[in-house]
């Protein structure tokens, strides 16, 4: 059966892209971000799916991003995936996490002969260790901006200093962490409902 | 001595680690890669996930380099299908089911109880890339300064890691 019938938010998506999208163009475009999103590829995903090519409406967009989020995964994969799965089945997501991969994977293949030759020179272990600080910055920053986002309750703030204890300090598996505080956090944000009846 | 079983087995593990972001299975890809395994050093695997900040594309291209270290291209293929094919497998699946679960009460409690866990895996990793990265007042002025500048504007941050480089090389040799 076609997802666009039992789907009406897809039907729409069928509505703002003119035609079918083929595994050919799906590849390409996919290949064309995972080549140009520099700096991180949400941005370049939404300018390319929802502004340029009309394959999906804004709305439909966040909400597989907040999946993608979810989920494990990078987003950027997951993404594809997901889009891919929507514009041509199986087929689409292979292809469309293929070409986002393809390019950034062949270049850091690259990086990483040149680095095992020459990352003992000195100038490439100065601006290594520029990059490196400027990395955790980097990370510092979605950390920031996730949280402000996404960290609705003072408790929440607790349970990401348990997962940093348990993983940094008592040197939990980030498995075990996982299962132990994500069952703890996903158990205090419990259906409404069925934390009343618990009460009663 | 073949590393390619051991590979497949890690990454695929590591896969399933990466949520929020591929920075949360980093503390357990430090263990496995380095301590265990010794595919490559600690300094290395910070160096390698920094350069590939700068690449285009998923942020966590820099498993290739380890794959083919240690299992040649081989290895790089290998390391990518295992540490994608899991997740990708189960995003597909979610995927058809995901619209279905919408009335599913559990599913806003699931992802709200995932975020915080997320960002808190994301904050440890962190920590972890800091104590191979931070080692003085030069290269946490650099780590403060790329935060602040993240927070005040909407540069792209790949700028700010290449200017990074550019003051690396100026000042630390």
């Amino acid at each position: 059966m076609s997802d666009a019938e039992a789907n009406p938010e897809l039907q729409k998506t069928v509505e703002l892209r003119a035609g079918g999208v083929s595994i050919a163009r799906l590849f390409l475009e996919f290949l064309t971000i995972g080549a140009t999103s520099f700096g991180g590829v949400v941005p370049y995903l939404r300018g390319s799916l929802v502004s340029k090519q009309r394959w999906l409406s804004d709305k439909e967009f966040v909400e597989m991003l907040s999946m993608s989020q979810s989920l494990p995964g990078l987003n950027a994969t997951n993404m594809a995936i997901l889009v891919g799965q929507k514009l041509n089945g199986a087929l689409g997501a292979v292809v469309a996490i293929l070409g986002i991969c393809l390019p950034g994977g062949l270049l850091m293949f690259i990086v990483g002969i040149f680095y095992r030759i020459h990352g003992d020179h000195a100038w490439a272990t100065g601006a290594l260790k520029g990059v490196a600080a400027a990395s955790v910055g980097l990370v510092l920053s979605t950390v920031v901006q996730l949280s402000k986002k996404s960290l609705e309750e003072r408790l929440d703030y607790v349970f990401v200093v348990l997962t940093v204890v348990a993983v940094n300090r008592l040197h939990q598996s980030v498995l075990i962490t996982l299962v132990v505080v994500g069952l703890m956090a996903v158990l205090w944000h419990r259906p409404r409902q069925a934390k009343e009846e618990a009460v009663r | 001595m073949n590393q390619l079983p051991a590979l497949a087995r890690v990454f695929a593990y590591l896969s399933l680690l990466t949520v929020g972001g591929g920075m949360a299975a980093f503390p357990e890809m430090r263990i496995l890669t380095v301590d265990v395994h010794q595919w490559l050093t600690s300094s290395q695997l910070v160096h390698l996930y920094s350069v590939g900040q700068l690449a285009p594309g998923p942020n966590m291209m820099m498993i290739v380099p380890i794959g083919d270290w240690a299992g040649g291209s081989l290895g790089a293929i290998l390391v990518l299908l295992a540490f994608f094919g899991p997740t990708a497998l189960l995003t597909f699946i979610v995927g058809r089911w995901w619209k279905r679960l919408e009335a599913w009460p559990w599913r806003t409690s699931i992802q709200r109880g995932l975020a915080p866990v997320s960002i808190g895996l994301l904050l440890a990793g962190c920590f972890t890339l800091a104590k191979g990265a931070i080692f003085g007042l030069e290269t946490a002025a650099i780590a403060v300064g790329v935060l602040l500048i993240l927070l005040q504007t909407r540069i792209n941050p790949a700028l700010l890691v290449l200017g990074a480089a550019v003051v690396g090389v100026l000042s630390f040799d």
